[in-house]
């Protein structure tokens, strides 16, 4: 784990902690109600990849910044507060869930919450984020977005035209790439050119740094970075999340394209929570009691959102005729 | 003959093509190692290899842009978009640059590429995964737009693409793509720009395309025992060219027209159908030319929201039933 956050309370850590263990619990209940059918359509799941939110939304001031990102986006909407029981229920296309079943588990939002989606067209939230920056600024409200995307969308034309834009209005954007190896089955090294992809805006001016998305600490400490370094009037940053998606693309996919070594060994060697679990441990930060009621308490978390969503009526037939614009 | 499902004749569509040609590449996202996301192009890479079945990276731009650059050249490159919403992101290359060479060139450059691509809903994907846009096609000169119905269409369809010296927009429509059906032996290619009648009947005619196909015809049956009204069924199969000579002799017969359409309202393809046979056929007709379409909104994603918005078996029977009596 990075050293250098020593600082983080026992408190902080436990938060860190149980906030990990919710995404991972709430992708693991998403994956078992898929399996009995009552999800459909697509599901991708973020297992594995839970530190780099976590951490991003620690770093982040949670009154002011703003966050936008892909399809794979469960984790995000937790991480930014949004209400797990709504979440699930979008996902189980009932009236209860954020968009009442109208956007399924690719398309939600909370503007409360300042999670501006859940898009499904790989690269299309960088140009948005980017707008997002440009409001902030714009409105001088002292806030940054966060702007996610995958190693797979780092090649879609669009992300450079918005780098070249952000760092021309010197927008305070955080771009986050959430290198998890894989888009769809193609591995980044048959899909990229070059493959530190955080370096891709070097061209523009852009600094970009590469982090280890796997360790939550390491991702708070350069996301503070990037955050100041935005928030203090610089333009744009990249940081490229080195981290690792566990499950399939999404809930279809077999994922033959790599070796069950592969991921066992990830599991084994770099899994962010067991990470973070070992590091309080050692250190005694919290005692093995409180670590036991943190995975009692997410359990029943997640077992009350299924609950909910299961529980949820399922959408009124007129549904399909609001917000229509005609 | 053999029976393949819609999947697969896709990619036994593609092989016949590249076994007789060299010039034939393909190209698109996941299409070659993974064998396609909807599984529709397994066993070509190992096939033809990894110069002629290519990954490209998520690019939909380059892709298109590079087959283009390509067929100017005379290759006769296969893109795939994986789902035709993505067109949207490459739209440009189809629309100013790969439809228009022809015409602003004097007839020097033509394209001679197949733009693949998964269209339409019933699965479950949303807004952004579930259109059908076979109509954007259809407005653009210089595009020639086919969306099969069955295997063989799939088949001999996309061959007579890949041998047509000009850009042609074929859509396969993703719930179909498990239903199988009957290819014949040996060398499979249909014309372009052709209808089919797969049913004959006398007092309404349906004109249908790709999904909307075989709801028509089970709407038809069932017209027929419960209703005892006659209606015949067409297969428009291509958009551009338009079989108008087709539809006008069922019209002519029928004297009645529904279209079913999976597009949105506004503008689908049936406008164009039902405004043509007007200006042709009005006083032949013996009531108002109807729609069937999905309404002018984006699909959701809940299960009963999409299905009462595409339209169903149920809705093509109701809605000719009240409009024949
Ligand atoms: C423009 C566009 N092209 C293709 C797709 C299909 N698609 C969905 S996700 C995906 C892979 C994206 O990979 P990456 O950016 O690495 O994100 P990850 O799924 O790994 O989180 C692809 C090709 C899409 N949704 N949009
Ligand atoms: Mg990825």
């Amino acid at each position: 784990m990075s050293d250098s956050n020593s600082l983080v309370t026992k408190e902080v850590l436990g938060q860190l902690y149980k906030q990990m263990l919710l995404i991972r619990r709430f992708e693991e209940k998403a994956g078992q109600l898929y399996g009995m059918g009552l999800i459909q359509g697509f599901c991708h799941l973020y297992i594995g990849q839970e530190a780099v939110v976590t951490g991003m939304r620690n770093a982040s001031n949670k009154e002011k910044d703003s966050i936008i990102t892909s399809y794979r986006d469960h984790g995000h909407m937790i991480a930014a507060g949004m209400d797990p029981g709504g979440v699930m229920a979008e996902l189980l296309g009932r009236s209860d869930g954020y968009s009442k079943g109208k956007g399924g588990s690719m398309h939600m939002f909370s503007i409360k919450n300042k999670f501006y989606g859940g898009h499904g067209i790989v690269g299309a939230q960088v140009p948005i984020g980017t707008g997002l920056a440009f409001a902030h600024k714009y409105k001088s409200d002292g806030g940054v977005c966060i702007t996610y995307y995958g190693d797979g969308a780092a090649n879609q034309g669009q992300v450079y035209e918005s780098f070249n834009m952000a760092a021309l209005w010197k927008l305070p954007v955080v771009y986050v790439i959430e290198n998890n190896r894989y888009g769809m089955g193609t591995s980044v090294s048959r899909a990229s050119a070059t493959q530190e992809l955080f370096s891709r805006g070097s061209s523009f001016g852009i600094p970009g740094e590469k982090v280890d998305g796997m360790d939550v600490l390491a991702v708070i400490e350069a996301g503070e970075k990037a955050l100041n370094y935005a928030r203090e009037g610089n333009g744009p940053i990249i940081l490229g999340m080195q981290t690792y998606r566990y499950r399939g693309h999404s809930m279809s996919d077999p994922a033959q394209y790599r070796t069950r070594e592969e991921v066992s060994k990830v599991r084994a060697e770099r899994d962010p929570i067991d990470k973070l679990r070992d590091y309080i441990s050692e250190n005694n930060s919290l005692t093995s009691e409180e670590i036991k009621g943190i995975d009692t308490e997410v359990k029943e978390v997640i077992s009350a959102a299924a609950n909910f969503a299961q529980e949820s009526p399922r959408p009124s037939l007129n549904e399909l005729y609001t917000d229509v614009i005609i | 003959m053999a029976e393949l499902t819609y999947r697969e004749a896709v990619a036994d569509g593609i092989a016949q093509e590249m076994e007789r040609d060299p010039n034939v590449v393909f190209l698109g996202e996941d299409i070659g190692k993974a064998g396609g996301v909807f599984k529709a192009t397994v066993g070509l890479y190992d096939q033809f290899g990894p110069d002629r079945v290519r990954d490209t990276p998520i690019s939909e731009q380059a892709i298109l842009g590079a087959a283009m650059g390509a067929a100017m050249t005379g290759l006769k490159p296969i893109a795939e978009i994986m789902f035709s919403d993505f067109l949207a992101v490459c739209w440009d290359i189809v629309a100013n640059q790969i439809a228009k060479s022809r015409y602003m060139t004097d007839g020097q450059v033509n394209v001679p590429l197949v733009i693949r691509t998964a269209n339409g809903g019933g699965a479950r994907f949303g807004a952004q995964h579930s259109q059908s846009v076979e109509n954007w096609s259809m407005m653009i000169p210089g595009l020639k737009v086919v969306a099969p119905s069955t295997p063989r269409d799939v088949k001999g369809l996309l061959a007579a693409a890949v041998r047509d010296p000009d850009p042609v927009m074929f859509f396969e429509q993703k719930s179909l793509y498990p239903v199988k059906g009957e290819i014949p032996d040996g060398e499979c290619i249909e014309e372009l720009g052709k209808a089919k009648v797969v049913r004959e009947g006398s007092d309404v005619t349906i004109v249908a395309l790709a999904a909307m196909v075989p709801r028509a015809v089970e709407a038809a049956e069932r017209l027929k025992t419960e209703a005892k009204i006659s209606a015949g069924v067409i297969d428009l199969r291509s958009l551009v060219p338009l079989d108008t000579q087709t539809i006008f002799k069922e019209v002519e017969k029928t004297s009645r027209l529904i279209t079913v359409e999976e597009n949105p309202r506004l503008c689908g393809w049936g406008a164009e159908v039902s405004s043509i046979v007007s200006e042709e056929l009005f006083w032949n007709l013996d009531m108002p030319i109807i729609r069937v379409t999905t309404p002018h909104i984006p699909l959701p994603s809940a299960d009963e929201l999409e299905d009462i918005a595409i339209p169903s078996v149920e809705k093509i029977f109701q809605t000719v039933l009240r409009s024949v009596d």
